[in-house]
Formats: structure tokens, C-alpha cells, sequence
């Protein structure tokens, strides 16, 4: 943890209590789990991607020395499938987030969603929005009438950015409890209520669980 | 609700449920020596000849199939177990029994890769497939209980696999309940006038979406 330099959420105290009995690549499966099965971006997890990457690297330091020393092929085929299945992860992770930025690049650059990507994505996703927008200007907006231009708007009569897709939070997700939550609220009105006992599994809104996923009290599956 | 049924996204492709299932922990009888592995994912072994250790399955499975180990089948898998299993399962027509996570895909894995540490492989075998059945019929009867009135479905012991064939079915029906059965669409016009007026609004943005 001590590694990280980025800011980070309310997700942290959670995550150190648990780095004792779990391997970083459990929590990077949980990681990709929950980034999977998220309709919008997640808070990107800076040390555990930069613990990961200094993991793969020392290993694969390691199967090169140990090919050059001759140890038994078998011991390295094995390294070297555990090389793999990280890197596998890993990769599969920062994927996914591209994907999503891609998606949603105009609303993650419009909303708080912003500071959870990770410098990289940062840059990744203003020059993904430039691209699509002079593409978009160049084959299409330009030789629209005035008041249709907008990459935004469906039309300058628009009061808001209309034209901008959203990742959808009232969406159902399927989710397991790490540990006892108890009575849980479901929506604003609190006539729904469920009692999350550890290790059920739910259907619920993303939206009202949405808290729960990032302080890590529960997994999405 | 498109946006949800982009398979990209929000899908788990079955070679990843499987993937996930194979860091689950299995014992070997190892027929060689070989020095303890420092692995990114944990530390295993050393290994003597004889001496059973614990491995997670893919590492299990990659050893069988270099014929350097036999795998012992998890209790869950014997003839006995399963039995009771399938019969508890029967009895209770809404409830799921518990049996591991990622029972289906550890199971296949063992078929497939290690047939012959199985005894009584042909009657597992089909045990566990009228097991999958019984289930598959539950969460098939339960779903005609879905109502506008969901806004929570429990599956407790619902496995991993399970979880994902049933994913799309089950999120489509309840977000079509819950986008007919919003206030929004059924109250009084003076009360929603405001309201209305935003649901109008999305009709037609929704069309101009790349989806």
C-alpha cells in the first residue's frame, strides 16, 4: 500500500485490513470482477496495478535466470503459467476500463467520474474525445444546418447535453456479500428494505448498492 | 437497458468463470520431487513423491496432465455426498443446497482432465448433471415469481456458472418490470407533468445513441 501515490477513496481502510490473508492477485481478480460487472468506471486501484506489474517483472526476471541456469523444465513451465494467468489479469483489467472509457469518455471527463481513472487513462481518454469529436465534425456536423452542430446537444434548443451516453445505474447486478451488512435500504423511499447476511447472493440496482461496492463490502459476480 | 446486454462489458464469457474456478484449492498426490514454487499467486509445495499437497486446480491440472501427479477428488464428489446432495435438492423445491462456488466448472475440469482419479466416474458424472438439472429447474421456476413488486431476487448458493447463464434472462426481466413499473410511467398527469416531460424527453435520445 505504502507504494501508492494516487488518492485514493473511502475503499482503502477496507482493502489493508484485508491484505493480510489475500494475495494481491486475489484482489486483483476481485478487482476485475467488480470492474466487470460495474455499469460505470470504478475507482482505478493504483497500488494493487503497480504491485502487480512489479510482481509480473520480478518473475519474469526470475524464468529467464532460471532458463539460463538450466532448471527443470517443468518447475519453469509452471513460473511461466503463472506468469501468464497474471498478466492475463492484469491486462484483462485495464481493458475493461478502456473499453468503458471509451464508451463514456464525454460523461467521465463531464463528472467526478473523472478522478478515477488512473493519469494514463486520463490522457487516453481527452485524446479519445478530441479524436471522435473532429472525426465527428469532419464527416458529419459540419454539413449540418446551424443549431445541429453541437457533438452534445440533439439541437441548440436543448437545454442540457443530451446526446451524451451514460453508463445505466438503475441497472440489476448480481452481488455477494463479503461480510454481515444487515438491513439494507433500497431506495430513497425506504419502504424496501433487505437484510444482507454474509455470503448471500442478490439481484439488486447497481444504484442502490453502488456505495457498498466501493468501500469493498461487497463483490459483484 | 441496452447498454447492459453489450456482451463485452458485462458478461462473463464461460472460459472466465472457468478461469476464476481454477484458483480454487485442490489436493495432489505428487509422483516426483520438486523444490517449493514462489508463484505470484502463493507459495506451494515442496513436493515429495506420495505426499499429498495443496495446489490450486490449474496447477493441479497442468501436473496431470504431464502424468507427474494423481488428484484427489474433493469430498464434495464422492458418490455419497452427492447423493444426499441431489436428494436435498429435491426436497426443497426454493432453496439451493450448498455445494462450492464454482462446482460446475471444478467438476468438468476433473472429467476432463482427470478422469481416472474419479471412482465411480460414470455415476459422479451423472449425479452432478441431474444436479445441475434440478437446479436449473428451480431458478427457472423461480422466475415466473418475478413481479413488478422485485426489486431484490435472492439466490443464496447460487453457483458461479449458474449465476452466469441465468445473468442476461434475469437483469432484462428485471429491468423491464422496473422501466413499466416506474412511478413516472403510472401516476396522475398533474403530478407527473414535470416529470413526464423528461420521460418524452429520453424517447427519442435514446434512439440517436450508437448502441
Amino acid at each position: 500500500m505504502a507504494s501508492g501515490s494516487e488518492p485514493w477513496s473511502s475503499g482503502v481502510a477496507e482493502e489493508d485490513a484485508l491484505i493480510g490473508e489475500t494475495t494481491d492477485v486475489e484482489l486483483l481478480k476481485r478487482a476485475w470482477r467488480n470492474e466487470k460487472a460495474a455499469p460505470e468506471i470504478l475507482q482505478f486501484q493504483a497500488a494493487l496495478v503497480l504491485r502487480a506489474r512489479e510482481q509480473i517483472q520480478l518473475l519474469e526476471g526470475t524464468v529467464e535466470e532460471f532458463v539460463g541456469n538450466g532448471v527443470d523444465d517443468l518447475a519453469v513451465s509452471l513460473y511461466q503459467m503463472d506468469l501468464d494467468r497474471t498478466q492475463f489479469l492484469l491486462r484483462s483489467y485495464l481493458r475493461l476500463r478502456l473499453q468503458k472509457i471509451e464508451k463514456y469518455m464525454i460523461h467521465i471527463s463531464k463528472t467526478n467520474l473523472w478522478n478515477r481513472l488512473s493519469e494514463q487513462e486520463q490522457n487516453f481518454a481527452k485524446r479519445c474525445t478530441d479524436i471522435m469529436e473532429k472525426h465527428l465534425e469532419q464527416s458529419v456536423l459540419s454539413r449540418l444546418p446551424f443549431g445541429y452542430q453541437s457533438i452534445l446537444k440533439q439541437s441548440i434548443s436543448s437545454e442540457e447535453d443530451d446526446m451524451v451516453p451514460e453508463p445505466q445505474l438503475d441497472t440489476f447486478v448480481f452481488c455477494k456479500t463479503r461480510g454481515d451488512v444487515g438491513a439494507f435500504q433500497l431506495d430513497d423511499t425506504g419502504d424496501e428494505m433487505v437484510d444482507l447476511v454474509a455470503d448471500d447472493l442478490y439481484v439488486l440496482r447497481y444504484k442502490s448498492i453502488k456505495g457498498l461496492v466501493e468501500n469493498g463490502q461487497i463483490d459483484l459476480v | 437497458m441496452a447498454g447492459q446486454s453489450d456482451p463485452h462489458l458485462s458478461i462473463f464469457s464461460a472460459p472466465e468463470v472457468e478461469f476464476l474456478a481454477e484458483d480454487e484449492v485442490i489436493e495432489i498426490v505428487p509422483n516426483i520431487r520438486m523444490e517449493s514454487l514462489h508463484m505470484i499467486c502463493g507459495d506451494f509445495g515442496p513436493f515429495f513423491p506420495q505426499i499429498a499437497a495443496k495446489v490450486p486446480l490449474w496447477l493441479a491440472v497442468a501436473l496431470k496432465r504431464r502424468g507427474k501427479c494423481a488428484i484427489r477428488v474433493p469430498e464434495w464428489m464422492s458418490v455419497e455426498r452427492l447423493t444426499q446432495a441431489l436428494e436435498a435438492e429435491r426436497e426443497s423445491p426454493r432453496e439451493f443446497q450448498t455445494l462450492p462456488f464454482h462446482y460446475v466448472e471444478i467438476s468438468r475440469l476433473l472429467f476432463d482432465h482427470a478422469h481416472d482419479d474419479i471412482p465411480d466416474e460414470y455415476m459422479v458424472r451423472s449425479l452432478i448433471e441431474d444436479i445441475r438439472d434440478v437446479r436449473f429447474h428451480k431458478v427457472e421456476t423461480g422466475l415466473e415469481s418475478i413481479s413488478g413488486r422485485t426489486h431484490a431476487v435472492k439466490l443464496k448458493n447460487l453457483s458461479a456458472m449458474e449465476v452466469n447463464i441465468v445473468r442476461p434472462f434475469i437483469i432484462r426481466t428485471l429491468q423491464a418490470f422496473y422501466k413499466h413499473d416506474s412511478p413516472q410511467m403510472i401516476q396522475q398527469p398533474e403530478a407527473t407533468g414535470n416529470r413526464r416531460s423528461q420521460v418524452a424527453d429520453r424517447g427519442p435520445r435514446r434512439d440517436l445513441r450508437p448502441r
